[in-house]
């Protein structure tokens, strides 16, 4: 008993040994910025001055600054569009691509090229596309015949318009997507056949509940993301026009590195956290209706 | 997992296709003329990125736009090193990502075999814990973050940067490494404790090599982060000459971006800046689809 109870005593050390990396990370990069971050929230802190004590001042500010209203709802609508036509987007050229056909292997990784490009380097590219007098996109869209939109100069637009370059990024699930049309057994499709199901019925009774917890992952990974979007309006809009870019992040970062309104920025951060825990939640309560875990 | 392979030649077939002949043909063409049309929407950006990089002033600005460059003009690329110290940006961001990648490829395994194969009291808390800290936007840490490290001093420098990655190398990783090494069999590690093996002897003879493609998939993924990261550089590097290619590339914008004549050299340096990504993803592209398919559908 006693040889037993010093060998188990050995591999919680030695567990204890390899896993403290990350103990001391967890303590240093996230237990104390939290604990941090929830006082400053309290506090008015602008780093040249030792912060004040405020209590809830700075989440009252919130609630009247026009600003932090107009920011959620950039967000909201970014969100709301750019979420759902990925996947939709990212679904459909699955399916196309779950073929054999010639050539798969080259469409596949052309559609996938796009979702690794730096944002960075993504938003420089589309910023030159949007040009108002010589941007690619009014030419093409004229060369439809169609009016072009102001795409970034018309605040009615200037959503839409990083809202079509998020799309060229669809790709990125698509992969995921084909993964999850693969496990899907042929014998489903074929035993459909017989019945005399069509294409749509067979893509609404067998495909969509099948692939089902794959969606729900990418609309939860999707919803985090996009609630989280920043480089693209600090590159190409820096917000505008008339605030109509400011999105959430955006705003935050300004407090915090313009304005260096240090708690105010923090609030903005829990507001932020609340929002994505309640978007979270209230996914995983209606996924009870729509996602089938029985297959997989 | 599904093993997908861009490369799969033998593709299972679709009903669909192999039902009639004749039907078949026809919709194969059909298909191939929808994904087609689509592949030229999804890569034109990328081919007009390069095609301007390419081009002569005044071909950049011409009404209505060509898409071939007419001559080929080199000169953007050339001239662009008087206004981007891109050298000097290449190497900083190097100096990160290779510090990163080291720090995230040395402990993530470490703490990964804790998880999965030793067993110490709080062990399961911890690894909810793990699995919580991954629901937290940075956001919220960002800001206390910047003030820690502004305390250490730390802000102007590639510390910030890369320190972090040393302790765990990200919750993510983790777990990932974790997941792949419960499925493997405790024999295999109680026969070489009979021999006389340690805990360092099993981890390094054992364990690391059986998580090799995990290890890949990581490193691939924290090569592609570190080289991408924007938010990071953006607040922890002040001084022009420590900026990485990502931040160079923004202030080259912002100089530039008014002044419509250096176009064609913004979208050179844009063109180079993508390079050893779309580089590194054709080299290893199956272990790269694989850890996306991996990451998309596990976590």
């Amino acid at each position: 008993m006693g040889k037993r109870n010093s060998m188990m005593r050995k591999e919680a050390m030695v567990g204890y040994l390899f896993a403290s990396p990350w103990f001391i990370g967890l303590v240093l990069f996230t237990l104390f910025p939290i604990a941090a971050s929830i006082r400053y929230s309290f506090m008015d802190y602008n780093i040249l001055q030792p912060p004040v004590w405020v209590g809830l001042d700075n989440y009252k500010a919130l609630f009247q600054d026009e600003l932090f209203w107009i920011s959620l709802y950039n967000t909201f609508y970014y969100v709301f569009l750019s979420v759902p036509l990925t996947m939709i987007i990212g679904l459909a050229i699955a399916m196309l691509l779950n073929a054999d056909i010639k050539g798969i292997a080259l469409y596949r990784t052309l559609y996938y090229m796009p979702s690794i490009v730096p944002l960075v380097a993504a938003s420089i590219l589309w910023a030159w596309m949007f040009d108002p007098n010589f941007g690619i996109l009014t030419n093409i869209v004229q060369f439809f015949g169609l009016p072009a939109p102001g795409w970034l100069s018309d605040p009615a637009w200037a959503k839409n318009s990083l809202i079509l370059m998020s799309l060229w990024g669809a790709g990125g699930g698509m992969i995921i997507y084909l993964a999850g049309l693969k496990n899907i057994p042929k014998v489903y499709y074929e035993a459909a056949e017989i019945d005399g199901a069509g294409v749509i019925h067979r893509f609404f009774k067998i495909t969509l509940p099948l692939l089902s917890p794959t969606l729900f992952f990418q609309l939860i990974i999707g919803i985090i993301g996009s609630f989280q979007v920043f480089t693209q309006s600090f590159m190409i809009t820096g917000g505008g026009p008339n605030d109509s870019t400011l999105f959430y992040v955006l705003y935050l970062y300004n407090n915090a590195f313009r304005f260096w309104k240090m708690g105010y920025a923090s609030a903005l951060a829990w507001v932020l956290f609340v929002i994505i825990m309640v978007f979270t939640w209230i996914n995983f309560k209606l996924s009870k209706k729509w996602v089938h875990y029985d297959q997989m | 997992m599904a093993s997908l392979d861009l490369s799969n030649r033998q593709a299972d077939k679709t009903i669909r296709y192999s039902a009639k002949g004749f039907r078949a043909g026809w919709s194969s063409a059909v298909q191939h003329a929808v994904l087609l049309a689509g592949s030229i929407i999804f890569v034109f950006p990328l081919l007009w990125l390069v095609s301007t990089s390419l081009k002569s002033e005044l071909q950049v600005f011409k009404v209505p736009p060509e898409l071939i460059p007419k001559p080929f003009e080199w000169s953007n690329y050339v001239d662009m090193w008087t206004y981007f110290p891109f050298f000097q940006f290449l190497e900083n961001t190097m100096i990160i990502v290779v510090l990163s990648m080291a720090g995230v490829l040395v402990t993530a395994p470490l703490v990964g075999y804790a998880f999965a194969r030793l067993r110490w009291p709080g062990r399961d808390l911890s690894f909810m814990l793990l699995l919580a800290t991954m629901m937290l936007p940075s956001q919220v840490t960002m800001i206390p973050l910047y003030l820690l490290f502004n305390q250490l001093g730390w802000v102007n420098t590639f510390l910030p940067l890369w320190v972090p990655a040393w302790f765990g190398g990200g919750a993510f990783n983790v777990f990932l490494i974790r997941q792949f090494l419960m499925s493997i069999p405790r024999d295999l590690e109680e026969s070489a404790f009979i021999d006389g093996g340690g805990y360092a002897t099993i981890y390094v003879r054992i364990m690391l090599p059986l998580i090799q493609p995990v290890i890949m998939t990581i490193a691939i993924f924290q090569f592609m982060g570190a080289w991408n990261d924007f938010v990071g550089p953006l607040i922890y590097l002040n001084d022009q000459s420590k900026f990485t290619l990502s931040l160079g590339l923004r202030v080259f914008q912002q100089q530039t971006g008014n002044s419509q004549g250096e176009i064609g050299m913004m979208m050179a340096a844009t063109t180079i800046m993508i390079i050893p990504v779309i580089a590194f993803f054709f080299l290893a592209q199956k272990k790269f689809i694989e850890g996306v398919v991996l990451t998309g559908i596990k976590a």
